[in-house]
């Protein structure tokens, strides 16, 4: 597939995100000779893809309410450099239909979505019940908010079978949930949940759930154009987690039934064109017993992306771009081919077993290559990682012909690897990277933390 | 920064080849852009921005040393992005010119964004000994506006 596009697709385009997401997508405009605007607070005046820019614009000081959650900022500053559309990364405002709104009102092109389309997926419970009409499989439940009635609640309950989780309709991400066990336990449970809810996201409302005993994290990258053509880009496995954090993830997921596979993509690719999705997103599942049952869907590029653009061999930021630009996809689902497997490990910038976080100057850094090793960082030597972000300051990815081979590469490519002056969780890594329920592959969600405190109980 | 110095930078930018010169001394920045086609805000590819001064025009200034005697004052920034204007309206009267005593809280200029004009007022009194932005053009978050002495 060829790198430029004979048509111009924008002039400009306004990177509304930071570190190594805003590298990314500067590269994938830089490619196609678009020009970049990125924006920046205070504390991101040396960033490397700041430096590398067409133009940047301070928005404002370093806490991202001031700066990158700043919707009038953001815009204004594309006002004042005639970009043309602008590209939400992830997190922030990536998933904030407001703000796609405002973009798309100003007379930007969001790069993403249509914001109505955000804001069915944004409410869980509105998400679900769009997917359970579109025939996609969801976590038995309560097919909605729950009513005030105790005696309804306890009915739901029963129906759905114990061990059930409560949730909020207005949470996400992992927070704002209860787990009860025992009829006996849920409706003081329901009480303190609905409490939490409000006091987190201004919303009491609850839905419930099966709560899966020892599900997997599997998820699915879609691509969709304007035209109706959705395409699924495969599976990925993001199990390895801590506290709803991803670590490992890869691509595509190890040990999966292949009929339930290939079902539940028709149906994420029949859910995408019946909604009318636009752009890259991923239906995300947990996978126990053979069976994917749908929780959430991400309307933005995801940072694990790069594990599906090695097997597939595209470029899902450009081809965000090219949608975006109201051009047709250039492939159909037959056409995407998938070649080996890949592993991404995130680099955060925190202690490897306490976890926390370790912002300061890089002072010496460097980055491992190397046949199928790729590292997405913006971080270079003498950088200061500064405190008001998150801790991730890159991601190696290593892809191989197998999933040992790939396995393989990432063990060198982590040895290789130098980063002095701060602290990183590199050797949490190189651990599991040994671990055998790792090497067999197929853990759980809760593998990783029922690992990590066997090992602080040893200590 | 007094005039005359300006005066000697606008004069070396139009008289060479640069197309940008801008040059800090501790908390004053002055940046010179000759016929903008686009909004001066392109720093340098590579870091740090190098000030591109021929050796002839001006005695080279190694990084931290001052150009001119470092001038006391207080420096107003831009709280926000936007287009700055010396003028409530185009072609009308500047709300302050060089040499003009201002109050806190009085309206030194407007920025303009998202179709909504801004007053910016000055955050203390004295003397205006110089503006560091230039009309029509755009500002960003902490980008110096004013020298206040």
């Amino acid at each position: 597939m060829p790198s430029r596009s004979p048509d111009k697709l924008f002039d400009k385009i306004l990177i509304a995100n930071r570190g190594e997401i805003a590298l990314r997508i500067q590269r994938a405009c830089r490619e196609f000779g678009i020009k970049t605007v990125v924006v920046h607070s205070e504390a991101d005046r040396d960033a490397k893809y700041v430096a590398l820019a067409d133009e940047s614009v301070c928005i404002g000081p370093p806490p991202s309410a001031q700066s990158y959650l700043n919707i009038p900022a953001i815009i204004a500053a594309a006002e004042v450099t005639d970009a043309q559309a602008i590209h939400p990364g992830y997190g922030f405002l990536s998933e904030n239909a407001d703000f796609a709104e405002k973009v798309e009102r100003s007379g930007f092109v969001f790069i993403g979505p249509r914001p109505d389309t955000i804001r069915l997926m944004g409410d869980k419970v509105s998400a679900k019940s769009a997917m359970a009409k579109a025939g996609v499989p969801c976590v038995p439940g309560s097919e909605g908010v729950l009513p005030d009635d105790s005696k309804e609640v306890l009915r739901i309950a029963r129906a759905i079978g114990y061990p059930v989780i409560l949730k909020a309709a207005g949470g996400g991400g992992g927070r704002g949930m209860r787990v009860v066990h025992t009829e006996a336990a849920l409706l003081p449970a329901v009480a303190l949940t609905r409490t939490e809810a409000l006091a987190a996201f201004g919303n009491g409302a609850l839905y419930m759930e099966r709560f899966l005993t020892e599900p997997r994290h599997v998820e699915i990258q879609v691509l969709a154009d304007e035209f109706k053509n959705a395409v699924c880009l495969f599976d990925r496995d993001c199990s390895m987690q801590r506290r709803h954090q991803k670590i490992i993830e890869e691509a595509p997921a190890p040990q999966i039934n292949p009929r339930a596979l290939a079902r539940i993509t028709e149906r994420a690719g029949d859910a995408c064109r019946k909604i009318g999705y636009r752009g890259a997103g991923t239906f995300e599942f947990l996978y126990q017993g053979e069976e994917f049952f749908f929780i959430e869907m991400n309307t933005r590029v995801q940072v694990e992306h790069p594990v599906t653009e090695m097997i597939t061999g595209i470029d899902i930021v450009q081809e965000q771009i090219r949608v975006a630009a109201g051009q047709k996809l250039r492939f159909r689902q037959r056409d995407v081919v998938r070649r080996g497997h890949a592993i991404e490990c995130r680099i955060n910038a925190e202690d490897p077993w306490t976890f926390v976080p370790s912002p300061g100057r890089i002072t010496a850094w460097h980055a491992p290559g190397g046949p199928g090793i790729r590292v997405d960082s913006h971080a270079y030597q003498n950088y200061f990682v500064p405190p008001n972000y998150d801790s991730m300051i890159g991601k190696v990815i290593a892809h191989g012909e197998t999933r040992e081979q790939a396995i393989a590469r990432m063990r060198v490519a982590l040895s290789e690897m130098v980063v002095g002056g701060i602290r990183t969780n590199i050797p949490l890594h190189q651990e599991l990277l040994l671990d055998d329920k790792f090497l067999r592959g197929g853990t759980s969600i809760h593998y990783l933390e029922e690992r990590l405190a066997k090992r602080k109980q040893a200590a | 920064m007094d005039l005359r110095k300006l005066k000697t930078l606008i004069d070396l930018v139009e008289s060479s080849g640069i197309a940008e010169l801008e040059i800090q001394e501790g908390e004053e920045r002055v940046r010179i852009t000759r016929a903008p086609q686009q909004p001066a805000h392109a720093l340098s590819a590579y870091p740090p921005p190098p000030i591109h001064a021929p050796p002839t025009a001006l005695a080279p200034a190694p990084p931290g040393s001052p150009v001119a005697p470092v001038e006391e004052g207080h420096t107003v920034k831009s709280p926000m992005v936007g287009t700055f204007y010396r003028a409530a309206s185009p072609g009308g009267a500047p709300f302050v010119e060089i040499g003009d005593t201002v109050s806190q809280g009085d309206t030194l200029c407007i920025v303009e964004a998202m179709k909504l004009m801004n007053e910016i007022e000055a955050d203390a009194s004295g003397v205006v000994k110089a503006i560091l932005a230039e009309n029509g053009q755009p500002v960003e978050f902490g980008q110096p506006l004013f020298l206040i002495v």
